[in-house]
């Protein structure tokens, strides 16, 4: 019994674990592109971003989720899993995006400039030397934002994706043992958003730049 | 006399309705070295920025060896890289150790084959003295050692002409003199320099012309010998006097007086 129950889960953890894969990347490429948009993209692309994260933030993501799913699934034809994952990643991107702006902001203009004075042109002084100094700065708090991504893959349940707390639910009916079915879910999300966290300590530690010896 | 190598004309800069400076017209010659002063806020700075186009001016023409760069469509990246800066706050590049930020214009600028970029780079710490710093971090050295590293970061791209925008302001006293050592090796070396700074010291010492700055206009300019002593204007004589003071070197100013 509690053989099946685990392995059931554990499954449904194969499930959540793509769906971040998915939407985290995604929410990644797209957040730091809109994040640089925002910052050097010039006046009006800088209010187009401000608006999209307004908005994004201001809705709750199940909602969103819907609305995306319909969007996404009414015009190709995929999966729920596929079509979850995307919506989440566009949901994180706006999230995201705003912890890359303020990276990019902390590494501060000085930089930029001291780059033109060199000779680099504005795309390869963003590459070479605001984005490495951007890319360190954010990763606490992206650390931060991909265990909510991690916790909130469970919206997808909603779109019918077997994912962790969807076969959790469907246990605690069949079985009667709604602790069990729940708790198993719990421990498993929290060792999959601690091992993550622990990952991204590590990254930090390892591209810490030195400072006074 | 030959071309200049900097030459500006009528150039002129606001925000909004604030006029940084007015219709300034300057002219540096090979080997120059001109030194810049006056009060704080009076565009000393956003005149730097605008000579190496890192400030785009309202008015007025600069040209380098004799082509126009604030022509339309010159290529900025292309003039910038004969025009070395070197900024009050240094602005070393963090992430990258003193060797790689000398390096780096070499590398993605000047795409030098690798090992020629080292050897430059190892070439240029050595003439600020910090080729045993060549593996620090910025936030492993002083304040006049990342300046040092700015200047060799600088000088590396071999420029016609350096930019010195107030080197040790931010620089506590006893690191100042290791940044001026340095510049006056440069000067030594007959590297055309155009420098803000409140060193008045060195500016005697160094400079062979001197403009004082007033409120975005060019008040005066002479020979350092013709601005300490022989002041044409009131006003350049109560600046030098009170920054003279300030910074000790008394004896070497004549007292403003009030009946002239």
């Amino acid at each position: 019994m509690l053989q099946n129950l685990i392995t059931y889960i554990g499954n449904g953890t194969i499930v959540t674990v793509g769906v971040t894969l998915v939407a985290l990347p995604m929410g990644m490429v797209l957040g730091l592109t809109f994040g640089l948009l925002y910052i050097y993209g010039g006046k009006w692309l800088s209010r187009l971003m401000t608006a999209y994260s307004t908005l994004m933030r201001g809705v709750p993501q199940i909602v969103l989720l819907f609305i995306l799913y319909f969007i996404i699934a009414g015009s190709i034809n995929i999966s729920p899993f596929w079509a979850g994952s995307i919506a989440l990643g566009v949901i994180s991107s706006a999230y995201q995006m705003e912890i890359f702006r303020g990276a990019l902001l902390s590494v501060g203009g000085g930089q930029m400039m001291a780059a033109r004075a060199v000779g680099l042109s504005r795309w390869r002084a963003i590459r070479y030397i605001v984005l490495p100094q951007a890319l360190r700065l954010a990763i606490p708090p992206w650390s931060n934002e991909a265990s909510i991504v991690l916790k909130d893959s469970s919206l997808v349940y909603a779109l019918g994706v077997p994912e962790i707390l969807r076969r959790a639910q469907q246990l605690s009916a069949t079985s009667q043992q709604p602790f069990l079915a729940f708790g198993t879910a719990a421990v498993i999300y929290f060792i999959l958003v601690f091992t993550t966290n622990r990952l991204l300590d590590y990254l930090e530690q390892r591209t810490r730049l030195p400072a006074q010896l | 006399m030959d071309e200049p190598i900097l030459k500006a004309q009528g150039l002129t800069k606001k925000y909004g309705e604030n006029v940084v400076f007015k219709d300034i017209d300057l002219a540096v010659q090979q080997g120059d070295i001109i030194v810049i002063i006056g009060p704080s806020g009076t565009g000393k700075s956003t005149l730097l920025r605008c000579l190496n186009l890192l400030t785009k001016a309202d008015g007025g023409k600069i040209w380098l060896d004799g082509e126009e760069i604030t022509a339309p469509g010159h290529n900025e990246d292309e003039v910038r890289q004969h025009i070395g800066m070197v900024f009050q706050n240094f602005l070393l590049f963090n992430h990258l150790t003193a060797l790689d930020n000398v390096m780096l214009g070499l590398t993605k600028v000047k795409h030098l084959p690798r090992e020629q970029a080292l050897e430059k780079a190892l070439s240029e710490l050595k003439r600020v003295g910090l080729a045993d710093r060549a593996g620090h971090y910025p936030g492993q050295l002083s304040g006049g050692q990342q300046q040092r590293v700015a200047i060799a970061r600088a000088l590396a791209m071999d420029p016609r002409v350096m930019l010195f925008d107030e080197p040790t302001s931010a620089l506590d006293p006893e690191l100042i003199g290791e940044v001026l050592e340095v510049m006056r090796q440069l000067a030594l070396q007959k590297m055309t320099m155009l420098v803000v700074t409140h060193e008045m010291g060195f500016a005697r010492e160094v400079a062979n012309r001197i403009i004082f700055m007033e409120k975005g206009s060019i008040i005066e300019e002479g020979t350092p010998d013709e601005l300490f002593l022989r002041p044409k204007f009131e006003r350049t004589r109560e600046f030098l006097w009170k920054i003279t003071e300030l910074y000790g070197h008394k004896h070497e100013t004549t007292q403003p007086t009030e009946d002239l």
